[in-house]
């Protein structure tokens, strides 16, 4: 599989997640997701830049297009130097929030990916990746 | 900044929602909203959200936020304009909206909140002030 990584976008406020927003509906237009693939990948993509914001203190996307056979996806990676999560397990429940949301981003992102990969310790950052295939 | 734009249509007020919702625009929409519906007397907010390509649960989390604060103002929230693909998202995002209700379009939320309001008056033979 191959993995063209294209450019970053770096989130520290509530504009530059709507930036985030932008920027993948573009790529997964491009890729020629569909309008119900794009809206997933795009509103996952919205939670977790957001989780980046409010518990990450901001962070970065890393944006790939990925390619295995004939198939194409856009890969998306949150990368925060945050607290870290220490039971993720736990964060990934519905409902489950240390700040004031609704607790959906983590398990909603999760379920809105084809793919999805959690590295993160205590005081280590969080590193998010979501692949969603077309 | 951005505002949102609140039209009062009969006993509702209409929100359009068409900018990029981010924190300040969603406080003074709660704020701005708040306001008209105590000096018109609003019996209805329709929130109408076809502009929206998503909704997430930061949106989701601000109309769950208006109704609740409208409802104890006496008004009642109704979403309406849901793309099909907006819907299919946010219930596998999770999100159910579950105090919030929805109708396909502006004319039918109306006749919702009309329904509400007919509902409301009949006991007392429409001695509503």
């Amino acid at each position: 599989m191959e993995a063209i990584a294209f450019e970053h976008l770096r989130v520290d406020t509530s504009e530059d997640v709507v930036r985030v927003r932008q920027e993948v509906r573009k790529r997964a237009t491009e890729i020629g997701f569909g309008l119900v693939d794009q809206t997933k990948i795009v509103t996952a993509a919205s939670e977790l830049a957001r989780n980046m914001l409010d518990y990450g203190g901001g962070g970065n996307v890393a944006f790939h297009v990925v390619q295995n056979g004939a198939r194409r996806g856009l890969r998306l990676a949150f990368i925060d130097e945050g607290p870290g999560i220490a039971d993720i397990e736990h964060a990934l429940q519905d409902g489950v929030t240390t700040g004031g949301g609704l607790g959906l981003g983590l398990g909603g992102a999760r379920r809105l990916s084809n793919e999805f990969e959690i590295v993160s310790a205590p005081g280590r950052g969080t590193k998010i990746v979501i692949t969603r295939w077309k | 900044m951005d505002r949102i734009p609140i039209l009062k249509l009969g006993h509702a007020l209409l929100i359009t929602i068409q900018v990029e919702m981010h924190d300040r625009v969603a406080l003074a929409l709660e704020d701005d909203l708040t306001a008209r519906i105590v000096s018109t007397k609003a019996k209805g907010v329709m929130i109408d959200i076809s502009a929206l390509e998503i909704v997430d649960s930061f949106i989701g989390r601000m109309l769950d936020n208006i109704a609740a604060v409208s409802r104890m103002l006496d008004a009642d929230t109704v979403v309406v304009g849901m793309r099909p693909a907006v819907a299919i998202t946010l219930v596998e995002l999770g999100l159910s909206l579950t105090g919030v209700k929805t109708a396909l379009n502006v004319e039918r939320g109306m006749a919702l909140i009309q329904q509400r309001l007919h509902m409301a008056e009949a006991p007392h033979g429409g001695d509503r002030v």
